[in-house]
This record gives C-alpha cells, sequence and structure tokens, in this order.
C-alpha cells in the first residue's frame, strides 16, 4: 500500500517538498545544537522547559484525535464515525512521532536515550510516560494498518485488531494521565502541582484532537474525492464544543482556587505572570489575552447551533481551539511554571531563531508522515468506492 | 505479492532464531577468556568490600550540614567556601547568568527563605546573604524523577550525579525545589579558570550540583567549604550520632530549613543567630 | 520479468557491490603500523617492579570493562579501594591512578583506540595527565 504514497499531482509533490525543506533547515539546526549544547536555545538554569517540551505536551492532547472517534465507533456504535476512525488514528500516530522527536531533541545527551531502557526506572514518570506513548503509537500504527489494509483487500480486519482497538481505548487516557503526572508530582511548582493537572489534560486533549480532525476533513474533502459525512464531523464538533467548555471551566477552576484562597502555594504568582505580568516581566501576557478570546470565540461559536454546523463558522471555531490550546498548552504551562524561580525571581525565557526552526523541523516531519498516511487512505478509500 | 508478507514473518523469525542462538554460541567459543574475567569480578567484589569496609554502604551515617548564621554574617562579603568549591570540583566561571553553573553560592535571605518574609522584617535581614547549596534531601524529588537512576541518594545520604548516566533530560531541574541544579548548557572546558588535576570536569548536556565532596568525605575529610570557612561556620556531620558537633548545634540553636513543608527533608540547617 | 528492468537493476547492483567494497580495495597494501604504546613515563620508569593493577594480557584485553566496574563502584556504590588478584591495593581512580602512571594518552592510550577507531568519551570529562 506504500507505494500509493509515491503518485500524486505536483500539488502534493511540491507539498511533500516544501516539508523536507523545513525538515532539513530543522535537521542543519539540530546538528548545530548537537555541536554547540542546548546554548543555542533560549532555555536557561531557571525555564529549563521551553518550546520543546511545550510542543511535546501539546501534541500528546493532538493524539486524543484517535479515542474520540474509536470510542464512540466500537462501544456506542455511532455508524458515522466508521469512515474517519482510520482518519483518527494516523493523526494520532504522527502526533506522537512529533512527542517522541521533541523529547528527543530536548535532551541534553541523546546518545545516550536508550538508558531509560538500560536502567528502567519505576519511579520516574518520564519512564512511564516513554512506555505509554510508545505503546500508544504501535497500537494505532497497527490497528490503523490492518483495517486499512483489510478495507483494501475488502475482507473484515482480524479478530486480533478488533482486541487491540479495546485496549487502545484506555490507554488513550494513560497518555494524558501520566503525561500530566510529570508536571502534577513536583513539589515546589505550585502552578503545576494540583490534582486537577491530569483532568484538565483530557479536557483539552479532548478539543484539540478533534478539532484539528475536523480540519483536516474538510480539507480532505476539498483535495480529494474523500467525504467523511456530514454527521461525522456534526458528532465531531459536538465532543469538540463539550470538551472546550469543560477545559474553559477547569482552567476558571484553577484561577478560583489561586486568587480566592489567595494562598501563594496555588500558583498564584504564575497566574499573575501569565495574565498580567510580574515584577515587569510579561512576555506570556498578550499570548494569555489571546487564548482568551480565542477560547471564547471557540465556544461561543460552537455552542451555538447555526454556527456549529455551518462549514466556515465551524471551520473558525476549530482553528481557534486548536490555536488558544497550543498557547495553553504548547506554550503557557510548560514554561509559566517555572515562573517564579524556587527563588523567587523572574527569569523570562524566549526561543532563539534556530530553536525555532528545530520545532518547525519536527512539526514539519510530523506533517509529513501524516500526510503519506492519509495520501494512502484517500487513495485506498478512491479505488474502492 | 500476495505471499510476501507471510515470506517476510519466516526471514524475521529465522532471524530472530539466529538472534537467540549467536550469543551461546559466542559464548561456548570463547568459555575460556570469559570464565577467568567473570571469576575475576567476582573475586573483585568479594575482597573489595570485605577488606576495605565502604563508608557508603554503612546506615549508621546520615551527612548533614549546619550554616551558624551568625559566624557567617561576623566576615562581610566573605566567599572562601565558595571558591573553594569551585577550586576542588572544577565549576566553570560562565559569564551568562543564564547558564550558570552553582553548586554553592549565596542569596538574599528573603530569597532562601520566602517563607519567612513578612511586612516588618528588617529590611538588613532581607538583603542578608545566606549560603544555600543542594540540601541533599533525605527524600529527594530529583531522585525520585530522574528516568535513567542517574541521581539517587547513597546509604549515606548523600544525593549523587552519576554524569556518565544522565541523558540531560532536565527533568531533576524541574523537580528541585531549591534551584540546586545546573545544566551544561556549553562545554563548561573554556570557562575553569584553574582546574584541579585530581577531579574530572563535566561535559555539556549533563545536569551537575554539590556532592558534598563525596570524593573528600570517602577519604575522610570534610567537604571543602566546610574547611574553607575562615569563621568555621558550617558544622558538618553525622547526623546519625548523637554526640557529634552538628547534633549539638541542632540541640542548642533554633534552626531552620528551607522549604521544609514540601516534605523533602532536606539536610542542611540554618541556626539563627 | 522485462528486460529494461533488469538493466536498471543490474547497474543498480553493480553500484552497490562498488560502494560497498570500496573501503576493502581502497585500503589494499596500505596496511597502519600495528600500534606500540609506550610505557617510557617518569612514574613507570621509576618502579621497581612494572607491573599494572592486573597482569598485562588481562588489562590489554579488559581494561576497558575493568573501569566500567571502577567507575561503577566508585560513582555507584561508595567504594574507593580495588583489591587486585594479587592482593594489593589500588585507588579505583582512572584520573589518580590509571593517568598517574600512564601520563603519556597520546602514546599510550591514542596508540591502540586510533589503531581500532575507537573513540572512547573518558576524556571529555577526565582530565589527562600534564605530564611531569
Amino acid at each position: 500500500m506504500l507505494v500509493k504514497a509515491l503518485k500524486g499531482s505536483p500539488r502534493y509533490w511540491s507539498w511533500m517538498i516544501s516539508l523536507l525543506m523545513l525538515m532539513g533547515v530543522g535537521f542543519i539546526c539540530y546538528l548545530w545544537q548537537l555541536n554547540q549544547g542546548l546554548t543555542i536555545t533560549g532555555l536557561n538554569r531557571d525555564v529549563s522547559w521551553g518550546l520543546y517540551i511545550g510542543q511535546f505536551t501539546f501534541l500528546v492532547g493532538v493524539a486524543a484525535s484517535a479515542v474520540m472517534v474509536v470510542l464512540p465507533y466500537y462501544l456506542h456504535n455511532v455508524k458515522a464515525f466508521g469512515r474517519i476512525t482510520i482518519l483518527g488514528e494516523f493523526l494520532a500516530v504522527s502526533a506522537i512521532v512529533m512527542c517522541l522527536l521533541f523529547v528527543i531533541v530536548d535532551l541534553g545527551k541523546p546518545m545516550r536515550l536508550f538508558n531509560v531502557l538500560l536502567y528502567p526506572t519505576p519511579n520516574s514518570i518520564l519512564f512511564w510516560d516513554m512506555v505509554v506513548l510508545n505503546g500508544y503509537l504501535l497500537l494505532n500504527l497497527i490497528i490503523g494498518w490492518n483495517v486499512l489494509e483489510a478495507e483494501y483487500k475488502e475482507v473484515s480486519p482480524p479478530k486480533w485488531v478488533k482486541i487491540l482497538t479495546y485496549i487502545s481505548i484506555p490507554w488513550a487516557i494513560s497518555i494524558h494521565t501520566v503525561t500530566a503526572f510529570l508536571y502534577a508530582g513536583l513539589p515546589g511548582r505550585h502552578y503545576w502541582l494540583t490534582a486537577l493537572m491530569a483532568a484538565r489534560f483530557l479536557a483539552s486533549a479532548f478539543a484539540s484532537g478533534p478539532a484539528l480532525l475536523i480540519i483536516l476533513c474538510f480539507i480532505l474533502k476539498k483535495f480529494s474525492r474523500f467525504d467523511p459525512g456530514k454527521e461525522a464531523i456534526e458528532k465531531l464538533s459536538a465532543i469538540v464544543a463539550y470538551a472546550m467548555i469543560i477545559t474553559a471551566f477547569f482552567v476558571g477552576l484553577e484561577l478560583f482556587t489561586a486568587f480566592y484562597s489567595q494562598v501563594p502555594a496555588h500558583g498564584t504568582y504564575t497566574l499573575m505572570y501569565l495574565f498580567a505580568g510580574l515584577e515587569g516581566h510579561g512576555k506570556l501576557v498578550p499570548f494569555m489575552w489571546v487564548f482568551v478570546v480565542l477560547a471564547a470565540l471557540a465556544i461561543v461559536l460552537l455552542v451555538i447551533p447555526g454556527t456549529r454546523q455551518k462549514e466556515s463558522t465551524l471551520l473558525l471555531a476549530c482553528g481557534a481551539t486548536f490555536i488558544s490550546l497550543w498557547i495553553e498548552k504548547g506554550l503557557a504551562l510548560v514554561i509559566a511554571g517555572f515562573i517564579p524561580n524556587p527563588l523567587e525571581r523572574v527569569t523570562e525565557y524566549a526561543p532563539t531563531l534556530p530553536e525555532a526552526l528545530i520545532t518547525l523541523g519536527v512539526w514539519a516531519t510530523g506533517l509529513f508522515m501524516l500526510t503519506i498516511l492519509y495520501k494512502i487512505v484517500i487513495s485506498v478509500k478512491e479505488e474502492i468506492a | 505479492m500476495r505471499t510476501t508478507r507471510r515470506d517476510f514473518l519466516k526471514i524475521g523469525g529465522v532471524c530472530g532464531l539466529v538472534f537467540l542462538v549467536f550469543p551461546t554460541v559466542k559464548g561456548l567459543a570463547a568459555g575460556e577468556g570469559q570464565e577467568s574475567l567473570i571469576r575475576k569480578l567476582a573475586m573483585m567484589g568479594q575482597e573489595g568490600s570485605s577488606s576495605v569496609p565502604s563508608r557508603a554502604g554503612t546506615r549508621e551515617i546520615k551527612w548533614g550540614l549546619l550554616v551558624d548564621m551568625e559566624k557567617c554574617w561576623s566576615r562581610v562579603d566573605c566567599v572562601e567556601c565558595i571558591l573553594a568549591c569551585r577550586r576542588e570540583h572544577n565549576i566553570p566561571d560562565i559569564p551568562t547568568p543564564k547558564e550558570e553553573i552553582k553548586w554553592i553560592w549565596k542569596e538574599p535571605f528573603a530569597n532562601a527563605f520566602p517563607e519567612q518574609e513578612h511586612e516588618y522584617l528588617p529590611e538588613a535581614l532581607g538583603e542578608k546573604p545566606v549560603v544555600v547549596l543542594c540540601n541533599h534531601c533525605d527524600n529527594p524529588a530529583c531522585v525520585r524523577v530522574c528516568p535513567t537512576k542517574a541521581t539517587y541518594k547513597r546509604a549515606d545520604g548523600i544525593v549523587m550525579m552519576d554524569y556518565h548516566r544522565c541523558i540531560g533530560c532536565r527533568y531533576c531541574m524541574a523537580a528541585c525545589p531549591y534551584g540546586a541544579r545546573s545544566f551544561n548548557f556549553r562545554d563548561p572546558r573554556p570557562f575553569i579558570k584553574e582546574t584541579n588535576p585530581s577531579f574530572p570536569t563535566r561535559e555539556k548536556g549533563v545536569v551537575e550540583k554539590c556532592n558534598l565532596c563525596v570524593e573528600r568525605i570517602d577519604a575522610g575529610l570534610r567537604p571543602a567549604c566546610v574547611e574553607a570557612c575562615p569563621a568555621g561556620a558550617l558544622i558538618f556531620g553525622n547526623l546519625e550520632d548523637p554526640d557529634s558537633e552538628i547534633r549539638e548545634k541542632l540541640r542548642s540553636f533554633l534552626t531552620i530549613q528551607r522549604k521544609s513543608e514540601l516534605g523533602t527533608r532536606p539536610k542542611v540547617y540554618y541556626a539563627l543567630p | 520479468m522485462r528486460v529494461p528492468d533488469f538493466k536498471y537493476i543490474l547497474i543498480g547492483v553493480g553500484a552497490f557491490i562498488f560502494l560497498f567494497s570500496f573501503p576493502f580495495w581502497y585500503n589494499a597494501g596500505r596496511a597502519a603500523t600495528a600500534p606500540a604504546p609506550d610505557l617510557n613515563t617518569p612514574t613507570i620508569n621509576e618502579l621497581e617492579i612494572k607491573e599494572c593493577v592486573e597482569p598485562t594480557d588481562f588489562m590489554r584485553a579488559n581494561h576497558m570493562r575493568l573501569l566500567n566496574e571502577w567507575r561503577d563502584r566508585v560513582v555507584r556504590q561508595g567504594e574507593r579501594v580495588y583489591v587486585s588478584t594479587s592482593g594489593k591495593e589500588y585507588i579505583m581512580s582512572l584520573q589518580n591512578t590509571c593517568l598517574a602512571c600512564h601520563s603519556n594518552k597520546a602514546q599510550f592510550c591514542d596508540e591502540c583506540h586510533n589503531y581500532l577507531r575507537v573513540t572512547p568519551d573518558c576524556w571529555s570529562c577526565h582530565l589527562e595527565s600534564k605530564g611531569k
């Protein structure tokens, strides 16, 4: 089936070549980083995780695109999702690949990566995150590929694929929970130290993953003869609506606990840094207000039936959801967690150009993979249609 | 085309078998050399530990450090402990504060003990410098999170770094509530002013921190900072020994600790004047 | 199979064989001289009995394993003293024990490492002896 990715229109090839170019630029910057060390990034001894780990955190959420179509389809028999489960699964595959790449580019000693396997450490959440992410990647790749192959041969997929699919549903919950535990279990990082963290991760994941899936469905519909079906899009947008409202609700809960209790240990200073600036530092303030505006816009557009059902406004709502959650998870959550530092000082962080190019390169790699996978899906679906 | 996958599986199976069998065959072929090495290593293990008892292996020792603030403040602008540490451990002097490597350094009282701060704290006290370093916590968060056991707690309580194993993920830096961990963002060697030839340097990409001078402790010496303090403000000793000097001081002074509310159980104590 | 395909396959296989075997025939007849690690350092010359911590044959084959063992015992177990098979005691330290005698890294360590094209990363942290 892989050969289907080698036949495409000039537009397909120019898209792939542009991605390859971005990947190349990112790779060159990464070689530079390997040579010079992480000094070429904006990271510092106070904000020791930044753009890379932020993208990783956000993309774990995007991987929820799979479970949000698989769960209704297999557990609730929502037939409308039949045509797009594969799209959700392959989006999850690309998202997890990006996650793993972002962890690798963040390492100071990437050549020692396999020490994590050589000296397995069950008390480290990072060890478990490695386990669940790789497991989820394999599950979705195996399930997606086998289902597609069966579809191509016009037979029903083997029985064990269905068993794996049932396993993949609770497994999907684990990737968000364990990734949240990376943050929620650290003493002294008040903004992260909240029992709500895993729930927040799940809610925002269930919004950002399906939102991107809706956008991708419309793109596929525009450029191919594939039609996801009106009902599938409607059901997905309802999921995004609920998840987005719950996400906003959870952010509100954090704000209430911090500001009503007025206990500094509840992340009050970090929230002040994010929304108003602290001690004259406020690089993330504009981003946070964009987050608020976009999240509110998304919720309004998703709640009103008229705008939710209209293609143009639904796309706007999904775009707003995706970007606002990218700001919240991909930037604010990780960076601001380090501010103020353990010594009550504010050290700010901003990514450098090479850091941004490496990040772009990893995104391009993910998109490259996603395009190949989707191209195969579309070719198969067009062929058997 | 239809049979390719089955063929692939067959070939894969054969390859797998070869991987299983090959090491055994290789081991048999190399029998003699292998055996002598194993015997040698086994003997190393036995004799090494019986003839020279390791101080790290004993549970009767729990090293701690007490800072006598009055004595420390008696010498204004003194940095002897910091310089001694820097010389002992080949700590680079990196000019950009964002990439600084710090093992022991000074912080204003208000920053080291933010929970002690209040409106009417004498301004002079809030500004007074406090030496801070790794607390060698009894319940270290950094050790809990490390995915490779590159940082771990020895039996004598010292929280150690194995620079050979660190993958540079910096999870420990996120976990440490004291800011006691530094990352080598770049090759530290060009920034080391005078090198101590008997101690290694670090390399770019690993996290480092105070090791409580484990290399000196194992040789029966006190930490370099304690040794260097001209005011005798740093008291090092065994917290498990009720007759030790540090326990004596802990009985007679009011001592505070950094962020003890986090449950990390630090082993560095600050005696207030 | 169509003939044009066959032609391309042949070219591909040919190119592969050429590239794969390149190092063999390119270097043929140009054997590198066997390494001769140098023991001529002031500390070694002063020794009455010239012996390493273990017999030379063992060290030649297993020094890297011994060093890994030392590393783990010192760093992780806090043991500092090594008792050799002959019963002698040594401080387990690459920098302070091994390199104290072998203060000529270039003539001793690098000699074989270069010959075998291995690049151990010991020296990115451990300081090589300045010599006497």
